[in-house]
């Protein structure tokens, strides 16, 4: 956030304990525990995820050892060689697991980022032109945010996959970029209503009328004057975004529709589906650490959000 | 504030049209029922395909689809619906069962979830910032971050997988209505069948309105009128009651309808999961076989329901508050 904000504490005396805003969201967000506690385990997994070369002990589709008839290494339970137990054709889970949420962060992280600037963009244009274009998108808004999320994915992932001069964009529909576009196309909506009513709240203000005089273009007003106003809550709404995205790609997977991302890598999606042929078998390794791995993810990144939304509420300083 | 429901009820009927018929067109292309048809039914001679094309109104182009999809709006308000694609089956009778189990599914889930949340949500807001707070808020946001998938599988597997291992037999089915082969109604077999899927649905509604109800509550009860209740004299359970609940209601109703697509989402996924026959598993089903003829009723029947309960979320809304009441 811009420091310079300080300098008018400054003019009017209260330098005691000057602190930028910046800082001061910062103390709100370490005071949020679980946030605070979020952040250090997703960290750990972040770091994890990036060096999985080292972090991993086999490849993703290695088997810990050559299966043998009297010594077969499938659906082996949790022990010294294999960690967290090994799946139907004798891989490493622990090592699969990693590698897995390289894939999921990934497209957590892209997927929410994209769908933030559409939906900041398409929020902005219906915030300053008003009139029937912000009608018809916030209604559209409504009604795509009142569906059930798999129904609409799945119609929408249908339509993607059908139309075949999309597919230089998009991918085929078993790429990872395929599932980034759907969820960028699914995800701007919330946003964009959010930033919509940012606009509206700020855009006659007198800061932006001033800009106005000055001859500022409605982009520069959009990027140099409301945005970074807005700024606080369109983060909020993206760590959510990559939560959702998360759970999203996981959701797609277990049911069979996910991304299947080659040979070389795998997904949460793909773990998590896995765990529905384990479950009868009683392999019960194949359906807890894939589940908490998933759950621990996007609760942290919700905590995150959580703390986050603290933070950059200055309402808050005093109350909690 | 007739004039105000009158108005949001007109504006429903364009809104139903061009949303079905955005959903038509999407089905369409993204479907292609004639390729799924033609991929069912390999066999097919010209004259069968020609019929199909002609009862589902598959015709090509704008116009065509335009002129499909009020042939098919027709035949759906006359309940002279197509045929599915795999079997060539009624598809109005599925639906029905589907939607007869859906409810009741559903219902149950709803009602005691939405008991319980707002119960928790009370509980908890009366007393913030404590031990108690903490412990229900921290639940809450695990609940809201455990996909009902997560949930399902963990409670499979000890309840049923598990516990066949450790006590001989499973403790609570984790499939279908009825136990296969069975026939007739059986109350007992059925509420048995439910428990797994109704907790996971519960779970997901408690955690969603727990959060709601206590963060209403908590700004009711810092508001300016509190104080003035309480200074009228009356007593602290007379003013939690009349004043407090009833206000920390109002926007609660709002969400509640206008949540109606999540929950509806939750139970998609929980049917599948459970492999309980209801609107989840049928939609499912036929997207699966690409079956248009029973997806459209499904979408048509959905976008109704959402709809509907964004108009029950308005008017609730300019009812229950005066303030927007008054203002009209």
């Amino acid at each position: 956030m811009d420091a310079d904000n300080t300098s008018s504490d400054a003019a009017v005396g209260l330098t005691a304990e000057s602190l930028s805003p910046g800082r001061m969201a910062f103390r709100r967000f370490v005071r949020h525990r679980g946030a605070l506690v979020s952040s250090i385990i997703l960290g750990t997994m972040i770091l994890f995820v990036i060096l999985a070369p080292f972090t991993a002990r086999y490849g993703v589709n290695e088997a810990v050892f050559k299966t043998s008839i009297e010594n077969p290494n499938q659906f082996l339970s949790p022990r010294g060689i294999a960690w967290l137990g090994t799946d139907d054709i004798g891989r490493d889970l622990y090592s699969r697991l990693i590698y897995g949420l390289r894939v999921s962060i990934f497209i957590g992280l892209a997927a929410a980022f994209f769908g933030t600037v559409l939906g900041v963009t398409i929020g902005a244009i219906a915030g300053l032109r008003g009139g029937w274009i912000d009608d018809v998108l916030m209604r559209v808004t409504d009604l795509f945010l009142a569906f059930p999320f798999l129904v609409t994915l799945l119609v929408l992932r249908s339509v993607m996959s059908s139309v075949s001069w999309l597919e230089p964009f998009v991918g085929k529909p078993t790429s990872i970029r395929f599932v980034i576009v759907l969820f960028v196309l699914f995800g701007w909506m919330g946003v964009a209503r959010l930033m919509r009513g940012q606009v509206l709240a700020l855009k006659e203000r007198e800061f932006v009328e001033a800009a106005r005089a000055l001859g500022a273009g409605p982009v520069r007003i959009v990027v140099r004057h409301l945005l970074p106003n807005a700024i606080g809550p369109i983060l909020v709404a993206l760590t959510f975004a990559v939560s959702s995205a998360i759970i999203g790609e996981a959701t797609l997977g277990f049911f069979g529709y996910g991304p299947q991302p080659g040979a070389g890598s795998t997904s949460l999606g793909k773990l998590v589906g896995g765990a529905k042929g384990a479950l009868l078998p009683g392999y019960w390794w194949l359906v807890v650490f894939p589940c908490v791995l998933l759950v621990l993810s996007t609760l942290c990144v919700n905590f995150i959000g959580d703390g986050l939304r603290d933070a950059t509420d200055p309402k808050l300083d005093g109350t909690r | 504030m007739l004039r105000f429901v009158v108005r949001r009820l007109l504006w429903a009927v364009p809104m139903v049209l061009i949303v079905t018929f955005l959903v038509y067109v999407a089905l369409r292309v993204g479907t292609n029922p004639l390729a799924s048809y033609l991929r069912v039914n390999q066999r097919a001679s010209a004259k069968k395909i020609q019929q199909y094309i002609e009862t589902n109104g598959l015709y090509e182009g704008f116009g065509g689809y335009l002129r499909g999809y009020f042939q098919w709006l027709q035949g759906f308000v006359t309940f002279d619906w197509p045929r599915s694609i795999k079997g060539s089956r009624e598809v109005w009778p599925e639906f029905r069962d589907a939607m007869m189990n859906t409810l009741r599914l559903g219902l149950t889930a709803t009602g005691i979830g939405i008991l319980i949340g707002l119960s928790l949500g009370v509980f908890v807001a009366l007393k913030p910032g404590g031990l108690r707070d903490t412990t229900v808020n921290t639940g809450a946001f695990v609940a809201i971050s455990t996909p009902p998938y997560v949930s399902a599988l963990i409670l499979q597997l000890v309840f049923a997988v598990y516990w066949n291992r450790w006590f001989g037999s499973s403790l609570l089915p984790t499939s279908g209505v009825y136990p296969p082969g069975n026939r007739g109604f059986d109350l007992f077999l059925m509420i048995k069948h439910m428990v797994l899927p109704v907790t996971v649905v519960v779970i997901q509604i408690v955690a969603v309105y727990t959060r709601y109800m206590r963060a209403s509550l908590l700004e009711v009860l810092n508001s300016e009128y509190m104080r003035t209740a309480r200074s009228k004299g009356i007593s602290e359970r007379r003013v939690l009651v009349r004043h407090a609940l009833r206000n920390a209601l109002i926007p609660i109703v709002t969400v509640a309808a206008i949540d109606i697509g999540a929950i509806l989402g939750g139970l998609i996924i929980t049917e599948r999961i459970f492999s309980y026959p209801g609107l989840g598993d049928f939609f499912l089903g036929a997207y699966d076989n690409g079956d248009f003829p029973q997806m459209m009723p499904w979408m048509f029947f959905f976008t109704l329901v959402v709809i509907f309960f964004n108009l029950v979320a308005d008017v609730s809304y300019a009812v229950l508050d005066p303030r927007i009441r008054l203002g009209r």
